[in-house]
């Protein structure tokens, strides 16, 4: 049953007045999450609140630690990869990728050029697919909740073609080192084409429905700007630096999996505030179909694997149960592990959320000595307790959505 | 760019040796000197970014841990790789590089959580991943891969339910088999092992 309680007012002005001194010295400790729709995951903030105004705030994390970097020390290298979908899962696909090309870089090997096609296909598609979750999430923080109704169909569509090409909707687990699980089915460029033909009315309507709208623009613009120094500062990669107005993208300047032969623009921001970042991701999405379309283009004929690793790759499945050598060769890919030489590589793949880096430590075999991974929303959020005081608590849900975070790769 | 660099870096700092490296340019640098070195890093050769702070333990090798600091040039979009052995293997400490890097903070808390290595100067060293209350830093190489039973951080919890954080059965790969009987009987199950080979489980 509700009760109701009736609170004398009168005049408040003069109340106020009278208890000034006791009203001005007191802070609020609020604590958000970690389990909030605030946050997108497990992420907790604890703030200490004037009024309405962030004094303080101090992010707590690990809620998702699942000691990824201890596993891998103690599997063989394909083994990890399902562990790759787990740290940014809504782009499992260009972890996958990522992971992949570190270990192969750390054996020196290089790919065929349809598998780098295949590659850069996925890494776009998952680069699809986490924006317009990001830009829609983000639109229903800021209470524009049609957007992620649009965006949302938009990467259903997505999913269903993640599931034909790698059998799985969301953790892909879809390269192996030295290649991919899988060939393209058949058909499935076109139903790609389809899809990118489909998704660009629809990054219209989002335009139409946010970037001018006075509501979404007096909620973003000029809040939670950053500097382009503390963006570098803090090591932030991706989306988010380069709405700091800071040129640097890991597909142009350290160019991999042949991303040199694509034509493709990096938009780049002025202000660094939360409209940039929205607007960094809504172009983004624009750039990465411009590259799915090339790629299917001239997506080159040949090996989905590399043929030559024949102690990296297992042999086809008709071959292992047909001939004697590709049997053993399956046999000790399966026990041992691919075979990696001993040394130190550190690699970063430009993902949606940012760089994603591994650093590989071997002594030879099939398994890592140690494994690190650089999780580009870890070094994101990690400028929040600079970046949140001084702004209003409703501005606050704004900024993580623009930061367009995923716990899962911050906690491993 | 990287051999220019490793010249004029070389002839500059003397301590610096070359490490194997399978990728970019990668030094060594003794844990006293690595503030001036990552200041001239930062402010002299273009090195701003300091994208990843790491360690690894190299078990029963002396010095056992190494400090790894990856940079990236934002305008020479080069990666430099520093090592740094910590002088002491019981209880290793380096540098810290918050003061010169704001990225170091996080980075540098993490890897004192997991791997307990002491940075000396950091402003607020405490866990990151883990709990505060937490006893052990898991990525060392004698920390089991199944976990070692630990109270839970909160005791109100922890007397309610009566658990402990239980330690997953993984340890020397996820299944066993006794071998002998008929064979419905010596079907592979997840293993109940939380210690390794070498260790007994220890009796709390």
């Amino acid at each position: 049953m509700a009760t109701t309680k009736e609170i004398s007012i009168g005049d408040v002005g003069s109340r106020a007045g009278e208890f000034e001194t006791e009203l001005q010295g007191d802070t609020m400790a609020l604590n958000v999450g970690p389990s909030h729709p605030t946050t997108h995951g497990v992420l907790r903030l604890m703030m200490e609140l004037d009024g309405d105004v962030v004094k303080k705030c101090e992010p707590v994390l690990g809620y998702l630690h699942r000691g990824d970097e201890k596993i891998a020390e103690s599997m063989t290298y394909n083994q990890f990869v399902p562990y790759t979908d787990r740290l940014d899962y809504l782009a499992p696909l260009a972890n996958n990728v990522a992971y992949a090309m570190a270990v192969e870089k750390l054996a020196n090997l290089e790919v065929p050029e349809r598998c780098q096609a295949i590659r850069v296909l996925c890494c776009e598609l998952a680069r699809i697919s986490s924006h317009l979750l990001g830009v829609g999430v983000y639109g229903m923080d800021a209470g524009a909740w049609t957007v992620f109704m649009f965006t949302f169909t938009e990467r259903e569509k997505l999913y269903t073609l993640f599931e034909e090409l790698t059998g799985a909707r969301f953790t892909t687990s879809y390269t192996r080192i030295g290649g991919v699980a899988r060939d393209i089915p058949d058909g499935w460029l076109g139903r790609v084409l389809e899809f990118c033909k489909g998704v660009l009315p629809v990054l219209d309507q989002v335009d139409k429905l946010l970037t001018r709208n006075r509501i979404f623009m007096d909620r973003t613009v000029g809040i939670g700007a950053i500097s382009k120094e503390d963006a570098i500062a803090y090591g932030m990669t991706g989306p988010n630096l380069r709405a700091c107005g800071v040129d640097l993208d890991l597909r142009k300047d350290k160019p991999y999996l042949g991303y040199e032969k694509y034509d493709f623009d990096v938009p780049i921001g002025v202000n660094g505030d939360c409209y940039d970042r929205y607007l960094m991701r809504a172009e983004e999405i624009r750039q990465s179909v411009r590259i799915i379309r090339q790629c299917i283009d001239q997506l080159p004929e040949g090996s989905y694997y590399a043929e030559d690793a024949k102690k990296i790759f297992a042999p086809q499945k008709a071959k292992v149960l047909t001939s004697m050598e590709e049997l053993i060769q399956n046999f000790m890919i399966v026990t041992e592990g691919p075979q990696v030489p001993a040394g130190e590589v550190y690699f970063e793949a430009e993902n949606p959320k940012g760089a994603l880096g591994f650093f590989v430590v071997s002594k030879g075999g099939g398994v890592p000595y140690r494994l690190k991974i650089r999780g580009p929303s870890f070094c994101n959020l990690s400028i929040l307790d600079k970046l949140i005081p001084g702004h209003y608590l409703t501005d606050i849900t704004v900024i993580l959505g623009s930061l367009d975070f995923v716990m899962g790769e911050c906690d491993r | 760019m990287a051999e220019s660099d490793l010249a004029q870096l070389t002839e500059r700092f003397d301590y610096l040796t070359e490490r194997a490296s399978s990728d970019h340019l990668a030094l060594n640098c003794p844990a006293d000197q690595l503030i001036e070195l990552c200041t001239a890093l930062r402010d002299e050769f273009g090195y701003d970014m300091l994208v990843d702070v790491t360690a690894v333990d190299w078990d029963v090798h002396s010095p056992r841990f190494t400090g790894i600091y990856h940079f990236l040039s934002t305008t020479k979009h080069e990666y430099l790789r520093i090592a740094s052995d910590c002088p002491d293997d019981i209880n290793p400490t380096l540098p810290s590089l918050a003061g010169l890097f704001p990225a170091a903070n996080w980075h540098e808390r993490e890897t004192y959580d997991l791997m307990g290595i002491q940075y000396e100067g950091h402003p607020d060293l405490r866990r990151i991943l883990m709990w505060d209350s937490y006893p052990y830093h898991p990525l060392r190489k004698e920390f089991p891969l199944a976990g070692i039973e630990t109270p839970l951080p909160a005791d109100d919890v922890a007397e309610a339910t009566g658990a402990s954080v239980l330690p997953a059965p993984m340890m020397g790969g996820p299944f066993t088999s006794s071998g002998d009987g008929p064979m419905s009987q010596t079907e592979p199950r997840a293993k109940d092992e939380s210690w390794n080979e070498q260790q007994e489980k220890p009796t709390k």
